[in-house]
């Protein structure tokens, strides 16, 4: 038998399963962006923090993201619009849930590409019609994935990925969101 | 052997009046009482279930003190101590067969239901006829909510369905009623010990079936062609509106996936047995776009039924063996304290536990171990 190696570690999200089962406490994280206004619509997020296992935790690096309006929105384009940054994280977690549930079926990966793409009518968020929502009408994500598996196998995976994604959920279930003033 | 009401209790008071067997006549049957009727292939209705139950307590001569109710269980020296309504008794082994199926379980988020929208579950609903006029919204894809569904469908009501994780099967697949190729293959048989995740197989919600004289399928695709709207997960209320999760066409993909699975299984055991040709099942139909969100205060829905599942009741039992999640802690029916067992829980010892006819073999083995143990 050949093992497969699609770079996850399964054995060691496996054992974390198990222990945290027994330890909700410890599953508790928290995930923090910082942001910082530049100029027009132009800000900065920095992620480096989160809180996690137990105790505060730090990414090796801090990373930082633009986000800003393009030109047609008579912006300067400094970074992809903040609802394109939902786009990015449904689709890494996407893919991350497929390598490792591949991973964990013993599926060979060779490769994983996907599109995303979100249907967006900006009349909600101009105001221009009070029957249009301000996000995403719908969101379709087509993956191209080459694999030791048959189609209904790659298509399980993708499922299963889904089932387990927690952008999937974010995006598609309602969240509580607080906004203060601090 | 005590017993709250009558014989069949569950089966005269907790069940709504439509309701049949899911299971086969031919396959409903408990030790040394086989269906012997002219039907083998229909489906008991609940007054057949009680007539049946009766006749297995008389046959089987069963020591049934009815109308006692067990108010509380407590450890006591060498046994446990058994108060009942009608007086106190002391045992030194006890097996708790109160069901599986005592309360209905609610989500949480049924408090934000508007008050003007009548709530009920499947143990206080009979039919169509008890319930206001206007829509329902029927929560819940497993066995009771397609069934409710589209009996409420039928009399003429507008019915939503909200759908989470549910398990599609076909009433027939090659000729055969599915529950044959459940128990011929072995499907049933499979062990409480053996399985990867018992967690899980516990928790399985019963599959979209129901047992009717057409021996028809009852999955989403044939409660669309009823009309009946589908929705996602119930996900919460907020300000009397119901938000539904946008991924309906996953939880499809994944119960058409695990059917299409399970009758490759059973292609592959039936190489050469007496079934009719191989068949396919159309994918389950999603509209483009479902509804996200219903306005619960608008006059819609007159109504919700919570059809989101069973579990059984231990308020009464005072022994340290329920989890914080309220499951009974036992392996295959011996329970985790001494002299003190369970039988017809789900997947119990093996997957046909859920049913009346994996009784035997359950109850077989955790007698046996209770008589050793004595
Ligand atoms: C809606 C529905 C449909 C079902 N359809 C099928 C089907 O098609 N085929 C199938 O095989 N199975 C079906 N089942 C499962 C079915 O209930 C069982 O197979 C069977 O009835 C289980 O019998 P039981 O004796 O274990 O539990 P129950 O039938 O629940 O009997 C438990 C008994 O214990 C009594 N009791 C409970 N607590 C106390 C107490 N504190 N003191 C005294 N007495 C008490 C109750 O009154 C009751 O009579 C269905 C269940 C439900 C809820």
């Amino acid at each position: 038998m050949t093992t497969v190696d699609n770079g996850v570690n399964v054995q060691a999200l496996l054992d974390a399963r198990e222990v945290l089962k027994g330890a909700p406490e410890a599953a508790q994280f928290t995930w923090r962006a910082s942001s910082k206004w530049q100029n027009g619509v132009h800000s900065t997020a920095t992620v480096e923090k989160f809180f996690g296992l137990g105790a505060e935790q730090t990414h090796k690096t801090a990373s930082t993201f633009s986000a800003d309006h393009p030109a047609v929105f008579a912006a300067e384009d400094n970074g992809i619009t903040p609802i394109e940054y939902l786009l990015v994280g449904l689709a890494s977690c996407l893919t991350a849930g497929v390598a490792s549930v591949a991973q964990n079926r013993g599926i060979q990966l060779r490769s994983i590409e996907s599109t995303v793409e979100g249907n967006h009518d900006i009349r909600g968020i101009l105001g221009a019609d009070s029957d249009v929502r301000n996000g995403y009408n719908d969101i379709k994500v087509t993956f191209n994935i080459d694999a030791d598996a048959s189609k209904e196998e790659i298509e399980a995976l993708v499922a299963q990925s889904q089932k387990r994604s927690a952008v999937y959920d974010a995006l598609s279930n309602p969240t509580d969101i607080t906004v203060e003033v601090a | 052997m005590l017993e709250r009401g009558e014989v069949a209790n569950s089966w005269r008071r907790e069940r709504w009046d439509s309701l049949r067997l899911l299971t086969p006549n031919w396959l409903s049957r408990l030790p040394g009482l086989d269906y012997d009727g002219p039907d083998p292939d229909g489906f008991m209705t609940t007054g057949e279930v009680v007539e049946f139950i009766e006749r297995f307590a008389r046959v089987a001569a069963a020591p049934v003190r009815a109308g006692v109710e067990v108010t509380a269980v407590r450890p006591a020296d060498d046994g446990y101590h058994v108060a009942t309504d009608r007086g106190d008794l002391h045992c030194r082994a006890l097996v708790l067969a109160s069901g599986a199926c005592n309360l209905a379980t609610v989500p949480a988020l049924a408090a934000g239901v508007p008050p003007e929208v009548h709530q009920l579950t499947p143990l206080g609903y009979r039919g169509p006829g008890q319930l206001p006029d206007g829509g329902v919204l029927v929560v819940g894809a497993s066995a009771t909510g397609v069934q409710l569904a589209a009996e409420l469908r039928r009399s003429g009501r507008p019915v939503t369905l909200s759908v989470g994780e549910h398990v599609r099967l076909p009433r027939v697949y090659r000729g055969r009623d599915v529950h044959w190729w459940m128990h011929e293959s072995g499907v049933w048989d499979q062990r409480w010990d053996e399985i990867d995740d018992l967690d899980r197989a516990r928790r399985l919600p019963s599959p979209q079936l129901v047992g009717t004289p057409e021996r028809g399928t009852l999955d989403l695709n044939a409660l669309t062609a009823l009309g009946i709207e589908l929705v996602g997960r119930f996900a919460a209320v907020r300000d009397g509106t119901a938000l539904f999760s946008g991924g309906l066409r996953n939880v499809c993909a994944l119960a058409d996936l695990k059917m299409n699975r399970l009758l490759a299984t059973f292609d592959e055991w039936a190489l050469g047995a007496d079934v009719g040709p191989s068949e396919e099942f159309a994918p389950t139909a999603v509209a483009r776009a479902t509804r996200l969100k219903l306005d619960l205060r608008g006059g819609e829905f007159s109504t919700v039924i919570w059809a989101t599942g069973f579990r059984p009741d231990y308020r009464w039992l005072d022994v340290p063996v329920v989890d914080p999640k309220g499951r009974l802690r036992h392996d295959g029916g011996v329970v985790d304290a001494p002299g003190l067992y369970a039988l017809g829980l789900p997947m119990l010892r093996r997957r046909r536990s859920s049913f009346i006819n994996g009784i035997e073999d359950d109850a077989r083995a955790v007698i046996d171990h209770l008589a050793r143990k004595l």
